[in-house]
Formats: structure tokens, C-alpha cells, sequence
């Protein structure tokens, strides 16, 4: 039986830091997902952003449905200068999860994702659900992952990223 | 190349149970994914299930939740509970014939020595006009260091039927 679902990289960071990088990504697979589990060095709730190789013009929107304990909201934001995991809720310093689904990441095509972020801190917290597209043709050969900029990503930060192949 | 998606052990109900144990599992992945397809011998159209780890109960748990039962949408959490409750993806016995929900828990770092997030989505669909909770999204936490050695999955309404079925997996990150 064929590999389909195999690592291509992962970080566990050993000291802070502002982004998180993957970059020379092979073709070779069908899609793209990656794992995280951030921390926050802040005490606050951080935003999680994404750009696809090195991409900051306006390409990027987003439909979203979350949960917050106490409604459930949709909404969603076109012409972005990146992509967005996460929503009111962002990452913190208990660790939380996120995924990021990338189909078809090396076609011709515009680029769909899927993002799930499961977010609680007993007491408060946020789920949602978004899709996101990326209008760009090109192949997704490197992903930046960043939070504000008054917050870096902590000590023991996890980022994974799989390749998953159709055949 | 590893394989990196691994089945660690499966359960096929070949009669009911009230809940149903993963034991011993080892340290040797990164995450761990349960896969679930699930039908209780209570009544009900669909109801929750429960998730606990290492046998604690306790206070240590809490979530998140959002849920949509095809008329209309809601969210709700829960804090400092003896497990992570709200957990959508059972079928009743009142339900469809032969229909089993479906639902996956994905736990990251299940081993490294922090608070324990987790993801669960679950769905019950059975060609039914009304749901009693329906479909939902949870985000749940285990405010617990330790490595999970075990986990728990637990019926809400009475046990679950026979053929339910539940499945672990391990996920390796090199």
C-alpha cells in the first residue's frame, strides 16, 4: 500500500519567534495540511495569519462560521492581504489547535482551504470553520505563518506540515 | 518513507457497552486521531457523548461548542468539567434504521507535557426532518500535563449498539 499521508516538515520551537515558515515544498503531493498548536508569549487572545509565497497583495478572502459559547456568527472578508485561521478568538498562551486543509496547492487553478480552530481556556474560548481561497495560479511552494505584531509564537510552539496524495 | 498514519488499535461493538476504553497507548506518535461511528440502544433521534483521559474526572475540563441541527445554530460552552461533555455524533435508537453518526476527535502533542487541546466534529444525518442536537463542532481542553495513556469515550443517553464502531489512530510528524 502507498504512502499517502506523510510528513514534509515540522518545527517545535525552541525559543520564541515571530513567524513560522515552510518553504521549498515539493509539487509532488495533491494537498497540503498543516497541524498547529500555537502558544502565545502574550497574555492576550493573538491573531493567526497566513501568506502563500510570500504573497501580500490583496488575493485572499474568507467565509467563516464560529461559535463563541454563546453565539453562533458567519460572516466573511474579501480582497485580504492574508489568509486568517483564526477569528475573534485567536491563540493564547494555553495551547490551542488549528488545521489548515490546502487542496490542489501545486495546480493551476485558484487555491481553496479549509481552516478549523478549536480554541478553549475553560471558560471562554471559540470554534469555527472557514473556507478561504487564494487567487493566485501559482504553485504553493512556501507558506508564512505570523501573528501580531505585539506577540511572538512561544517556546513549544508545534507547526507540522503533511503531503496527502491521491494516488 | 514512515508511515505516519497508523492504526493503533480499533473496537467493532459486537454487543453494547456503556463506554468504551482505549488502553496503553503508546507514546511513540506525535498526534492521535479517534474515529467514530456511533448508535445508542436509548431513546432519542441523536444525542452526545463524553471524552475522558488517563480514567481522571475531576474538574480539569472544559469547551467549546457550535452546533447546527438543520433549522438553526447555536453555541455553548462548559468550564471545570469531570470531562469534555458536548460532544455531538450519536444516533438514537428512535433514529433511522441502520444509521450511525460519524465524528473524529483529533488530539495534537497527546505526550508533551502541556494543557491538552483537542478538535471534535461530529454529525448525525438520517434523512430525519428534526434533530434533538444535530451537528457540532467542538473545541475541548484537559487542563493536564501528564501524557494521555488512555482515553474514554462514554455515552450520554444509555449505551452504545451493537456494530458502533471506534477506531485510533497515531500520526507521526517525521
Amino acid at each position: 500500500m502507498p504512502t499517502t499521508y506523510e510528513p514534509i516538515a515540522t518545527t517545535t520551537l525552541g525559543s520564541s519567534a515571530a513567524s513560522i515558515t515552510f518553504s521549498s515544498i515539493p509539487a509532488t503531493y495533491t494537498d497540503l495540511k498543516v497541524i498547529l498548536t500555537p502558544i502565545s508569549t502574550g497574555v492576550s487572545d493573538y491573531n493567526l495569519f497566513y501568506q502563500f509565497n510570500n504573497d501580500t497583495s490583496t488575493n485572499y478572502s474568507r467565509t467563516r462560521l464560529s461559535g463563541n459559547g454563546t453565539t453562533a456568527v458567519s460572516g466573511r472578508g474579501t480582497s485580504l492581504t492574508y489568509g486568517l485561521i483564526t477569528y475573534s478568538k485567536g491563540f493564547n498562551p494555553i495551547p490551542s489547535l488549528f488545521s489548515l486543509d490546502i487542496f490542489s496547492y501545486a495546480g493551476s487553478t485558484y487555491k481553496t482551504q479549509l481552516s478549523s480552530s478549536s480554541v478553549d481556556m475553560n471558560g471562554s474560548g471559540e470554534v469555527s470553520r472557514m473556507v478561504l481561497l487564494w487567487r493566485s495560479t501559482s504553485a504553493i511552494t512556501s507558506i508564512l505563518f505570523y501573528t501580531d505584531a505585539s506577540n511572538n509564537f512561544a517556546t513549544g510552539t508545534t507547526a507540522t506540515l503533511y503531503g496527502i496524495k491521491n494516488a | 518513507m514512515p508511515s505516519t498514519y497508523t492504526l493503533i488499535s480499533s473496537n467493532v461493538l459486537s454487543s453494547t457497552a456503556a463506554s468504551v476504553t482505549f488502553s496503553a497507548i503508546p507514546s511513540t506518535y506525535t498526534d492521535l486521531v479517534v474515529r467514530l461511528s456511533l448508535r445508542d440502544t436509548g431513546a432519542g433521534l441523536d444525542g452526545l457523548y463524553w471524552l475522558t483521559f488517563n480514567g481522571s474526572g475531576g474538574t480539569a475540563y472544559s469547551n467549546t461548542f457550535l452546533y447546527g441541527y438543520g433549522t438553526g445554530t447555536g453555541s455553548g460552552r462548559a468550564a471545570n468539567q469531570a470531562g469534555i461533555y458536548d460532544l455531538y455524533g450519536l444516533d438514537g435508537s428512535t433514529a433511522t434504521a441502520n444509521t450511525y453518526a460519524s465524528s473524529e476527535i483529533y488530539i495534537p502533542s497527546y505526550t508533551v507535557a502541556q494543557n491538552k487541546p483537542i478538535s471534535q466534529f461530529g454529525v448525525p444525518e438520517t434523512n430525519a426532518a428534526s434533530f434533538s442536537n444535530g451537528m457540532g463542532i467542538t473545541a475541548g481542553l484537559w487542563r493536564n500535563t501528564a501524557a494521555i495513556t488512555s482515553l474514554t469515550i462514554q455515552s450520554s443517553i444509555t449505551s452504545f449498539a451493537s456494530t458502533s464502531s471506534f477506531y485510533l489512530y497515531g500520526i507521526k510528524n517525521s
